[in-house]
């Protein structure tokens, strides 16, 4: 272990005087600005706990929809989304290199084509008239005989957004844990069945992810960020922010209604802490279930 | 290969045991890569068949008005479009490589060095990147308009370059990477430095593929340090441009947004399949646990 005391400094300067300046200091004066009013134009009053009492007590918009949508959008898609990628990143580990770079790349490429595709694609998937690809497909199966309005509709809205919020799950957390699954010593497995290990199940449980713990934490500590933080898919695929009826509406465009088309920009950046608090605690599971004991 | 079921991780050949990760690996990859199948076939359809009922996925005539109509109107325009192509390219280098670098540096230090702040440093970070950008933006612009930055390059490269899930995502392979080869090269004399380069470089390279992956989409497909921190078109980047083309309403509009989709989707493409084949692959077992 390294001891001495200047150089892990050194190693950590560059990093630290970038994070500090862009990104420690905006986030400071952002978590600021929640105790002021602000409307992005006069000078910041400050108002004390106003906004985050405001927010717990008088915000019904918030804690009639966007709070219980917040938490049921990222309850299901964080889990599944996370299992799904840990589980095709683990069937993906057990095929020769070729096939499972072509398969990899497309299993990833929601995540890079996220705001194109979605725009380009899934608008016309859930076209409200006749010329959608999913209105088409249920009337030539007979299925509906009337087109269905997707995107106003508020029973469909939220399903629609987390199918494609689980569809596009497959980040960067499941590349991570796909290179620590090829990362794992092949002789473990060897021992395992030496052992006494009888079945993937157990071959799972007991050596794959013990063996890849810190790649396991990161795509659990993604998951949950991800899920959060998501908000763009109900805003692209309806047009429109408030999503109708605040049936998609989530915490991220919460904030993004108030910060941007309201200039309460004070009150944006309460529920912006409001939703590090929410991804802090899940966060902290995560970190329980997978924490190295040396 | 005494292995469970036949199969391993990482095999050299196909054998049938396989077979059954592909039955239902394929059909999902089909699911999911309907995007880049319809992308690539959007970007060739010409008029008609853009706004054809009922819909279609493929495309029967492939015209390359949509890429036509896209360099026309790249040509209108007083900066040249390979202009945009050099900015984004510089930046996106610029970025990529000195994101990397300083991330591997501090993983290193947060990971394997003893230390006062250690762990407070860690769970700064992590507390960052779960902070929403959004609520960020305007003290951002006002950090970097005080920088005296605005409108340069720097205004690009800079605020992108600390990235808290880069440094995360490869603080936790440098966790991986076993003590007792460290110790055995400080024992012949190997200072830090010589450490970082010549032992967790080289074994965390699925992690720098990875991050190299993350940093890029983030900074190619970036619009935002154009439009909030740029006012000159001649420091504007790619991603930007072709979104003001794509959104300018007309009803080229939408086969311009195609092609200019298509555009901007290969290099990411191109990107993941190199690091994914030469680093990747060619690492796997490199973990002496």
């Amino acid at each position: 272990m390294i001891t001495k005391r200047r150089t892990p400094y050194l190693f950590l300067l560059p990093y630290l005087v970038l994070f500090t300046v862009f990104i420690i200091i905006p986030t400071a004066m952002a978590i600021g600005l929640s105790f002021t009013n602000y409307n992005a134009v006069q000078a910041p009053q400050f108002v004390g706990l106003t906004n985050y009492i405001n927010l717990l007590t008088q915000d019904t918009i918030f804690l009639q929809y966007v709070l219980p949508n917040t938490i049921l959008f990222s309850l299901v898609v964080g889990p599944v989304g996370y299992m799904l990628a840990f589980f095709l990143a683990w069937s993906l580990s057990q095929l020769t290199k070729l096939p499972r770079t072509i398969l990899a790349l497309i299993l990833y490429s929601p995540s890079m084509t996220m705001g194109v595709a979605m725009t380009v694609m899934w608008r016309v998937v859930f076209l409200g008239n006749q010329s959608g690809i999913a209105n088409y497909v249920l009337t030539q199966l007979g299925i509906i005989t009337e087109p269905i309005i997707w995107m106003l509709n508020t029973t469909y809205i939220m399903p629609i957004v987390i199918i494609v919020a689980l569809w596009g799950s497959m980040g960067v957390g499941f590349l991570a844990m796909l290179a620590g699954l090829l990362d794992v010593n092949p002789e473990l497995y060897e021992a395992a069945a030496i052992d006494g290990v009888r079945n993937r199940f157990q071959e799972v449980f007991y050596i794959t992810i013990p063996s890849m713990k810190p790649q396991m934490l990161f795509g659990a500590v993604m998951s949950i960020v991800n899920a959060f933080q998501a908000g763009n898919i109900g805003v692209m695929l309806t047009g429109s922010n408030p999503t109708p009826q605040y049936a998609a509406q989530l915490m991220t465009n919460h904030i993004e209604d108030y910060g941007f088309t309201r200039y309460e920009m004070g009150y944006a950046a309460a529920v912006s802490v409001g939703l590090l608090a929410l991804i802090y605690a899940f966060s902290f599971v995560a970190r329980m279930l997978f924490a190295e004991k040396d | 290969m005494a292995a469970i079921g036949g199969t391993r991780v990482n095999p050299k050949k196909f054998h049938k045991n396989q077979i059954p990760f592909y039955l239902y690996l394929i059909p999902i990859a089909v699911f999911m890569g309907l995007p880049i199948v319809y992308i690539i076939n959007h970007a060739f359809k010409p008029m008609d068949e853009l706004f054809a009922f009922p819909p279609k996925f493929f495309v029967s005539h492939p015209s390359f008005i949509n890429f036509q109509n896209l360099f026309q109107a790249a040509g209108t325009s007083s900066i040249p479009l390979s202009r945009y192509v050099f900015n984004s390219l510089l930046v996106t280098a610029a970025v990529v490589f000195l994101s990397v670098l300083i991330s591997t540096m501090a993983a290193f230090a947060l990971s394997k060095m003893h230390f006062k702040l250690k762990n407070t440093i860690f769970e700064v970070n992590n507390l960052a990147l779960m902070f929403v950008a959004t609520a960020v933006t305007i003290p951002r612009y006002l950090t970097i308009s005080n920088l005296g930055i605005l409108d340069t390059y720097l205004a690009h490269i800079l605020p992108q370059v600390a990235m808290p899930v880069c440094l995360f995502l490869i603080k936790q392979f440098v966790d991986g990477v076993p003590n007792s080869l460290i110790e055995a090269a400080q024992l012949e004399g190997a200072g830090s430095f010589t450490v970082y380069r010549k032992i967790i470089i080289p074994l965390i390279k699925p992690a720098i593929a990875t991050g190299a992956i993350l940093v890029f989409q983030n900074v190619w497909n970036n619009i935002e340090t154009s439009s909030l921190f740029t006012s000159s078109e001649g420091v504007r980047t790619l991603a930007f441009y072709m979104n003001t083309l794509s959104t300018a309403g007309t009803v080229q509009g939408q086969g311009m947004a195609a092609a200019a989709a298509l555009i901007m989707f290969i290099p990411n493409l191109l990107l993941f399949v190199v690091m994914q084949s030469s680093v990747m692959n060619t690492m796997a077992h490199s973990g002496l646990k």
